[in-house]
């Protein structure tokens, strides 16, 4: 700040020109100053150390960060690891797992969310009172979250052994134990936390929604299924694409959730990318891998999202 | 603005400069010991110091937890920011001294004779190069069994003195119905377990040359094969609620009297303490079964770093007191482990303790004191976690025999060295 204050005081004693053009100038260039410093720290500490992230996966960094180049070592094992299916592999396990948790999680919650929004977009009484309730779990961070449904689903201490003392002995429901279905309990508690938020989002949507189209449709005999289907639907594709980018990103970025909810799964099952990363670059030292591993992930996000978004926002203008 | 800023920088220099011509007295310390008795037995080096007249720092570590710590620990070498002394496990130690942060403890270790009283074991992790980076504050080890004595009384068990026993015991108390065998179904606790299967299938050379020295040929054995099957036998004893488990909360198994035992290190102990219970006559802690006589230890150690000049007299100071006969067997007690020097009494220590000591010794002299694998003494980190995911994949069933156990326990390990 010191330094702007002094520009502005010294400008007039070595400027011809008038005071007023000077001031006119620095409100061009205002915005540009004031943009500057999150500017800068965008720069440096996301693109500076995606780029310093990109240059570790190609040394072969362990504990600590080693500065010489040694090649695609940490790809070409990530690569092998690819294919390593029997016995899985930790990186097999957590790329599949991301691709499961990944489709069901957006895939449920938007179908979710939406039906939710419809249902409570009938003018039905008490919808102030319903809609904080189904919006709250996503107040809660993913740790209480995944902790809560660790307990829920415990089968010595939650939902089974309920069950099981009201009576109904023959209940089993152990998936959270279960190697081959722990990650579906994550998808359980993840779907439960942003489905709310996806509801409230689609929730504004329709309430954006032009009520004279919505007559119009029924004036000329739509049913309500053509009407959400033929009109409504499609009517909410801006708010699908905003909705898919939070889940996306927080699809990608969910390693709290497993780590409070399975602390990694019977034999590291319900690893996801993110896990493995962690895991390899602090736990394991092999700071080379880790990198690579992002670097994977950052890529993979890239190629789905990116042209996603073009492909949506170059529709807009028209 | 300008000038207070100025002013602020030469007061500041000026402290600075000041404080220099004088030793810092204070040692600043970080370490995840902060539940209840842990930070009890921390609190006797604490006095111990106040009484020198070096002030405690704690450094904070959000998160508890050792992973959270050394992240933590990571960023401050990273920035150049030592602190005197920090909480440290086995191959840490030597990383950091590889990498030239490590402080020079040499003259205080031979001014306490450190050189005679530390197992021998021990200081392939305390000393690098020759010189002394790192003051042990302990050592656990992991080959132990821990038994209720009610539990073992109804079903008419006796020690178990080979693995078989052991089958044989596990199934008087299935026939019993209780639990045999608690565990938590976490991978470091199924790979410590499986350090003293090895042990006990394998015995003590065997135990070195695989999970010590790696030796690729010992690792694809035929014994290897035999311990995972011995292990798979564990496993059916276990409940089938036992995946994702805290130790401790099998270590409740075992006190409440659910579950018979446990194969767990010797900070289980800490557990039974802390619900008032006695050795002899609530519990009984006996040697895996085949592994009496050796050791498969782990240790703490306080990992001395290169500070300024001015705060070496603090450090030294710690180091010593750290290493004193009278906080060894103070921290020890509480801590449920044994002292790392093989010269202090036993006399305040339990039964268990003292079996732990005397055992101690005998392995240091009889050359059976082993680095768990487990536990990050036997290899470093990358090969120890290559390790417990073979392990835990072959306890959960991701690796369904034996003989793909070893295949892949030879391939991950060469994967990670």
């Amino acid at each position: 700040m010191t330094t702007v204050a002094t520009q502005i005081k010294l400008t007039p004693e070595h400027n011809a020109r008038p005071g007023a053009s000077v001031r006119s100038r620095l409100q061009d260039a205002l915005p540009k100053i004031v943009l500057a410093p999150s500017f800068a720290i965008t720069i440096v500490f996301v693109y500076g150390f995606i780029l310093w992230t990109v240059y570790l996966s190609f040394t072969n960094s362990k504990t600590f960060p080693s500065y010489a180049l040694t090649g695609p070592r940490a790809y070409q094992r990530l690569w092998r690891w690819t294919f390593e299916s029997d016995p899985p592999s930790s990186w097999y396990t957590s790329i599949t797992n991301m691709g499961i948790f990944g489709f069901l999680y957006i895939f449920i919650c938007l179908a979710l969310g939406l039906f939710l929004a419809i249902l409570l977009d009938q003018k039905i009484r008490g919808e102030g009172m319903l809609r904080p309730i189904y919006l709250y779990p996503m107040a809660l961070s993913f740790i209480v979250t995944g902790v809560a449904w660790k307990w829920f689903l415990d089968p010595g201490l939650g939902l089974e052994q309920t069950l099981h003392q009201w009576g109904w002995t023959s209940f089993h429901f152990d998936w959270i134990k279960n190697k081959d279905f722990v990650i579906y309990t994550v998808v359980i508690a993840g779907v439960w936390q942003a489905s709310g938020f996806i509801m409230a989002m689609f929730l504004a949507g329709l309430r954006g929604i032009d009520g004279e189209i919505m007559k119009a449709a029924q004036i000329d005999g739509a049913t309500t299924v053509q009407l959400y289907r033929r009109i409504v639907i499609p009517l909410l594709r801006p708010v699908f694409l905003s909705a898919f980018i939070v889940l996306a990103h927080l699809a990608i970025k969910s390693y709290d959730l497993v780590v409070a909810l399975t602390s990694g799964g019977p034999g590291g099952s319900a690893w996801l990318p993110s896990n493995f990363m962690y895991e390899y670059t602090f736990k394991r030292n092999e700071m080379a891998v880790g990198s690579a591993s992002a670097v994977i992930m950052l890529m993979t996000i890239t190629a789905i999202i990116v042209p996603y978004l073009y492909s949506e926002l170059r529709e807009r203008p028209r | 603005m300008l000038r207070k800023l100025l002013i602020g920088t030469a007061l500041g220099s000026g402290l600075a400069f000041a404080a220099h011509a004088q030793d810092v007295k204070e040692v600043e310390m970080l370490h995840w010991w902060t539940s209840g008795g842990e930070a009890a037995a921390l609190n006797v080096l604490k006095e111990d110091l106040a009484k020198q007249g070096f002030a405690w720092k704690d450094v904070p570590v959000a998160g508890g937890g050792g992973d959270a710590a050394m992240t933590a620990l990571k960023a401050m070498v990273a920035a150049g920011n030592y602190p005197t002394a920090s909480q440290m496990l086995g191959y840490t130690v030597l990383d950091y001294a590889a990498a030239g942060v490590m402080g020079d403890l040499t003259e205080t270790a031979v001014k306490e004779g450190w050189d005679k009283s530390v197992p021998a074991a021990l200081q392939k992790f305390s000393v690098y190069d020759g010189k002394w980076v790192a003051a042990p504050v302990n050592v656990h080890s992991v080959n132990w069994l821990w038994i209720n004595k009610a539990v073992m009384d109804k079903i008419g068990g006796t020690e178990p003195k080979t693995f078989d026993e052991f089958i044989a015991l596990l199934d008087k108390a299935k026939a019993a119905g209780v639990i045999p065998l608690a565990l938590g179904g976490q991978n470091w606790q199924e790979a410590t377990m499986f350090d003293s299967v090895v042990l006990s299938t394998g015995g003590p050379e065997f135990y070195k040359k695989a999970f010590n020295d790696l030796d690729e040929e010992q690792l694809k054995s035929d014994t290897m094969k035999k311990s995972f099957d011995n292990l798979a036998k564990l496993v059916t004893y276990v409940d089938p609620n036992f995946s994702g488990r805290d130790w401790n909360l099998a270590t409740a198994m075992v006190i409440k009297g659910d579950a018979l035992v446990q194969v767990m290190g010797d900070w289980a102990k800490g557990e039974f303490n802390a619900a008032k219970k006695t050795p002899g006559t609530d519990f009984l802690c006996y040697r895996f079964p085949g592994t009496d006589g050796s050791v498969v230890y782990n240790s703490d150690m306080f990992g001395m770093f290169d500070v300024p000049e001015d705060r070496k007299a603090a450090q030294a100071a710690l180091a010593t007191a750290t290493l004193s006969k009278s906080f060894q067997s103070a921290f020890n007690v509480v801590k449920g482990s044994v002292p790392a020097r093989t010269d202090v009494p036993d006399t305040d220590f339990d039964a268990c303790g003292k079996k732990g000591m005397a055992d101690l010794k005998a392995a240091n002299e009889g050359g059976t004191l082993f680095g768990s694998l487990a536990q990050g003494y036997g290899a470093p980190p990358a090969v120890a976690n290559a390790y417990k995911d073979v392990v835990s994949k072959f306890v959960h069933g991701q690796i369904k025999t034996s003989d793909e156990a070893v295949t892949q326990l030879v391939n991950a390990i060469e994967d990670a060295k």
